[in-house]
């Protein structure tokens, strides 16, 4: 078993006005330093297959094909063994 | 030969909330031959112009619309649309059509970040159109609008391609027509309202003409797109029964 960890941002050509939003909370509390926050989804899947490759194959097939839209956010992920 | 009654089939998925309302307008106001599409179905009955209204499709659940895309009744939608069938996607169905790449783009949170309902005005960019027939090039129509996830956006080069090819049908802009920051209510690029694909046979809009079509509420802007769509299905049957009555 493989747990995927996926992160999916807005491109970085895209405005952001929510982490624009945030942005300007954050400044409000005196954080100065912070210069920019963009905002994004956090997705985990459990993968029922004996191989990491097997894990990642699968994981790059649902971000392209549904958890993420190619038009205007990008993606990562990572795949860790969880158990057999 | 009699005239047929050309058919609207509304998609209603989970969530739909104006399926109702175009159905309404189609079949009291418009008198067309209308029938409810629900998402499990696997067939089109028959449909020639199919509606994917508004709503909250699977609660937006995911991304607007990314969900619907994967309904049993869009793998008829998609072939029918591919094969140059009519299809209109109101609001949450341009978010729709957007996910299942039928028309280019995507549709973001508003730049305001809040849910936006009001009345709009907007500009009918080009009206050689199934869409748009019955409107006057650069004429304003009053239509409301009501999403929070509106905001039109497709990179460069694919802007200028939809400019090109008279793919902009609608653009927000002031009463008097002018197209003006303050007249564009979710951020959309270009101010860019309603468009449709190259082959001019898909549409996708924001705002809700089926709630800017019944008289009796004061308002009939709305009717002008589907009366186009209309009129566009009439020319085409006298044209063939011209051509029938030619052969024989």
């Amino acid at each position: 078993m493989y747990n995927a960890q996926i992160t999916i941002t807005l491109r970085k050509s895209i405005l952001d006005p929510q982490g624009k939003a945030i942005h300007h909370a954050i400044e409000s509390l005196q954080m100065t330093s912070v210069e920019e926050v963009r905002i994004g989804k956090y997705i985990e899947m459990k993968i029922n297959v004996d191989t990491q490759a097997e894990a990642k194959r699968i994981t790059e097939e649902a971000c392209k094909k549904l958890l993420a839209n190619p038009v205007m956010e990008d993606y990562t992920f990572s795949v860790e063994k969880i158990s057999n | 030969m009699s005239h047929t009654k050309h058919k609207f089939g509304v998609v209603v998925f989970p969530g739909s909330n104006c399926d109702h309302d175009a159905y309404y307008i189609l079949k009291q106001i418009l008198d067309q031959d209308t029938c409810f599409l629900w998402h499990k179905d696997n067939s089109l009955d028959g449909s020639d112009v199919v509606i994917l209204p508004g709503g909250f499709s699977y609660g937006d659940y995911l991304r607007c619309g990314a969900i619907a895309r994967f309904s049993p009744i869009m793998k008829e939608v998609v072939p029918f649309a591919r094969d140059g069938g009519v299809v209109i996607g109101i609001c949450n169905g341009f978010q729709i059509l957007c996910e299942a790449g039928l028309l280019p783009g995507a549709l973001l949170r508003n730049e305001c970040l809040t849910f936006v309902c009001k009345f709009v005005d907007f500009r009918v960019e080009n009206n050689n159109t199934a869409f748009t027939s019955e409107c006057n090039l650069g004429e304003v129509l009053h239509i409301p609008i009501a999403h929070g996830e509106g905001n039109y956006f497709v990179d460069d080069a694919t802007l200028q391609q939809l400019k090109r090819n008279g793919q902009i049908l609608f653009r927000y802009c002031d009463r008097d027509g002018s197209i003006t920051p303050s007249s564009n209510p979710n951020g959309s690029i270009a101010n860019i309202a309603g468009i449709m694909n190259k082959e001019g046979n898909i549409m996708g809009l924001m705002p809700h003409p089926e709630r800017a079509a019944d008289p009796m509420l004061g308002y009939k802007d709305g009717q002008k797109i589907f009366k186009s769509v209309i009129k566009g299905f009439i020319n085409n049957e006298q044209i063939n029964n011209y051509l029938v009555a030619e052969r024989s």
